[in-house]
């Protein structure tokens, strides 16, 4: 009754283009980005926003990076982890190394930095595929990690081991990264910059960049006779997805802990993104925040569950009740719906559209 | 130039100065390497069975260790105990074939491939919960002291765990060879359809594939937890068997034999001839290299089928 595009003609080729050919995803679209960009930051305690919606954010960004390689152009990648430590610390070389960089630029170059790095571990992709190239992205994870652990000059001679994140302003005196950086002006920047690089996603998979992504995902030797390049194709989904992973990890470091190791970016991180992607939902750009909402919430909430049920004593039991219980529930989800919050998402919709009369 | 002549001629010179030294190192890593190929065995058996990248194949090895010491430390005899944990990686194969891989039949290899990660996360808690997360001694009575074979100072425990692995393969290879049940499996490995079309019931085979990948790695458990004590770390031990893996192919039992001897060699001599140049700790990311410019050159590993792809 509410969800119908009965009457909304379109009367020209940019209408039948649009994003949202829908009005009313248009309007609910707007409405989730006046709550994101006015209403969180003004209702949202400081604990809220640094424990929850910054992680949200940034985890949204890092899924949607992992999404455009494997959910679109099919390359399976188990190294997202490395490349974000690659975003991270090219991001803190730049800033300190040239301070009167904008935060924007060195946001910008680092990217571009982790993308030239993607590109080169990409590179064994025209040979091999599935299983093989997840393993050997691996070998992106593990050098990554160890040449940013035990090469000093990364981390500028730091005996720790830990970068932190210098003071950078957007414009002015307001500071988005370092200690003096509120956490609304944190969770304000980190947000524009993920909504931009969404939009960006979302244009780049309609085109046809994205098409030939789709194309190399769905037989890649087809894809080839019909002339999609493999070469260009496979390597510019590493570049980009690279790009996007590193800005995630620049923001991580810079926005989100304001100090960091390089062992912050270990395996984990690369699975728990990866467990984002397939909760969401593999190639959707949705999917991707969706995932990681879920992920970043769902940790948080077993940990209250188990609070409200007296198990604070117990931190090691409890802990190892979490895994249990994320292991079940992943399994579970796989079961249920294997396409993704991003397909459930879809089947209400569709859904709606014939309610309350479905026949 | 001084770091190039580090990394390009002085380990050679080391090496050549002395060759006792050098093939000491070579034993210890061949040796280390079978211990690798026991995990990755594991991997091998499921995945030329069902296709699944089984990621859970170190947290399996975590939790038959875990139930074979913490039977052991509740005062049962070993034989007991290997028996009931024997039984336990049973149930746990069933369990998942009814619970996971049915459910999930007919999926992407991606979706089986997450699964598996979940079932990983399950196992490592519910192994955590029921026997702790400190640090167990498994002591199994075999000797860990050096031996000198031929003027070579050689690990005693490492040659127990090479002769272990080398009756495991060959026991792995008669059954596949001459039960009807090895048979079967090897059907299933060859063609899922053609199979099940002469009657193999398919799910029957998956059980059994998964309870002896469960056995490999009650083995390769108890191997490596006699040598590094039972901890969480052993789950960790997956990812030192997956280059393994991609070196030899993911469906070759003699391919993650081989494999493991490579990746052990490689890393050992790597570490300690250059390693230091390095910056130390190449152990962590050396296998994964040594296996990726490997793929370049053959991307279905080493006794990998030739992967043949039509339209």
């Amino acid at each position: 009754m509410i969800y119908r595009e009965t009457g909304q003609f379109k009367t020209s080729y940019a209408a039948d283009q649009a994003i949202f050919p829908i009005a009313q995803d248009r309007l609910g679209m707007l409405v989730i980005l006046a709550v994101a960009f006015v209403a969180v930051p003004l209702m949202a305690s400081d604990y809220w926003l640094t424990t929850i919606l910054l992680p949200f954010v940034i985890y949204g960004l890092a899924a949607l990076g992992l999404n455009i390689l494997t959910g679109y152009a099919g390359q399976l990648s188990l190294g997202t982890g490395g490349f974000m430590a690659c975003g991270a610390f090219a991001a803190y070389k730049l800033a300190t190394a040239f301070p009167e960089l904008h935060v924007l630029v060195v946001f910008a170059l680092s990217g571009l930095i982790t993308a030239a790095v993607g590109m080169l571990f990409g590179l064994p992709s025209l040979r091999i595929k599935g299983f093989y190239l997840a393993v050997a992205t691996l070998a992106a994870q593990f050098f990554l990690l160890w040449l940013f652990n035990k090469v000093p000059w990364f981390t500028n001679y730091s005996s720790s081991g830990v970068i932190s994140a210098p003071p950078l302003a957007i414009w002015g005196e307001t500071y988005v990264t370092g200690f003096e950086a509120t956490p609304r002006a944190k969770y304000l920047f980190a947000l524009t910059v993920v909504t931009l690089l969404a939009l960006a996603a979302k244009n780049m998979t309609r085109l046809k960049i994205g098409r030939a992504w789709m194309a190399i995902r769905d037989m890649d030797i087809a894809a080839e006779i019909i002339g999609i390049r493999p070469l260009a194709t496979k390597l510019s989904a590493f570049a980009v997805s690279s790009f996007y992973c590193g800005v995630a990890g620049a923001l991580w470091a810079f926005a989100y802990t304001g100090a960091v190791e390089a062992l912050a970016f270990d395996i984990n991180v690369s699975f728990r993104i990866l467990f984002m992607i397939i909760i969401g939902g593999l190639g959707s750009i949705l999917g991707s925040f969706l995932g990681a909402g879920f992920i970043v919430l769902l940790p948080i909430f077993l940990n209250n569950a188990l609070l409200a049920m007296g198990m604070a004593e117990a931190v090691a039991l409890a802990s190892h009740l979490e895994f249990m219980i994320m292991g079940a529930l992943i399994i579970l989800f796989l079961i249920v719906e294997p396409h993704g919050l991003a397909r459930l998402w879809q089947i209400l919709k569709e859904k709606l559209r014939k309610w309350p009369f479905p026949y | 130039m001084e770091t190039l002549s580090a990394v390009l001629v002085e380990p050679f010179v080391a090496i050549a100065e002395a060759p006792m030294f050098f093939f000491e190192v070579l034993i210890g890593g061949l040796l280390s390497g079978v211990m690798y190929a026991l995990v990755a065995l594991g991997f091998v058996l499921i995945f030329k069975a069902s296709g699944v990248f089984n990621f859970a194949q170190g947290a399996m090895v975590l939790f038959a260790a875990l139930f074979f010491v913490g039977f052991i430390d509740l005062g049962w005899p070993i034989w007991l105990s290997l028996v009931v944990t024997v039984g336990v990686m049973v149930l746990l194969a069933l369990v998942i074939e009814r619970a996971v891989l049915r459910p999930l039949v007919n999926q992407d290899p991606i979706i089986l491939f997450m699964a598996t990660i979940g079932i990983t996360f399950f196992l490592d808690g519910f192994g955590q919960t029921l026997w702790g997360s400190d640090v167990r001694r498994l002591d199994i009575g075999i000797p860990d002291d050096p031996l000198i074979v031929a003027g070579l100072y050689v690990n005693q425990f490492d040659i127990y765990a090479a002769v272990i692995c080398g009756l495991l393969v060959l026991g792995l290879a008669l059954f596949f060879q001459f039960t009807p049940t090895g048979r079967a499996l090897r059907a299933v490995a060859d063609d899922h359809q053609a199979a099940m079309s002469v009657g193999v019931p398919l799910n029957v085979i998956w059980a059994i594939v998964w309870t002896v990948a469960g056995i490999v790695g009650l083995v390769a458990g108890i191997m490596w937890g006699a040598k590094l004590g039972v901890q969480f770390n052993l789950a960790l031990i997956a990812l030192k068997a997956l280059p393994v893996l991609i070196l030899g192919g993911f469906t070759s039992v003699p391919g993650a034999i081989v494999g493991g001897l490579i990746i052990g060699a490689g890393e050992k001599v790597a570490e300690v001839f250059w390693g230091e140049v390095l910056g130390g700790a190449i152990e962590d990311w050396f296998a994964y290299m040594l296996a990726m410019v490997f793929l370049l050159f053959r991307p279905q590993g080493l006794f990998g089928e030739k992967i043949i792809e039509r339209v």
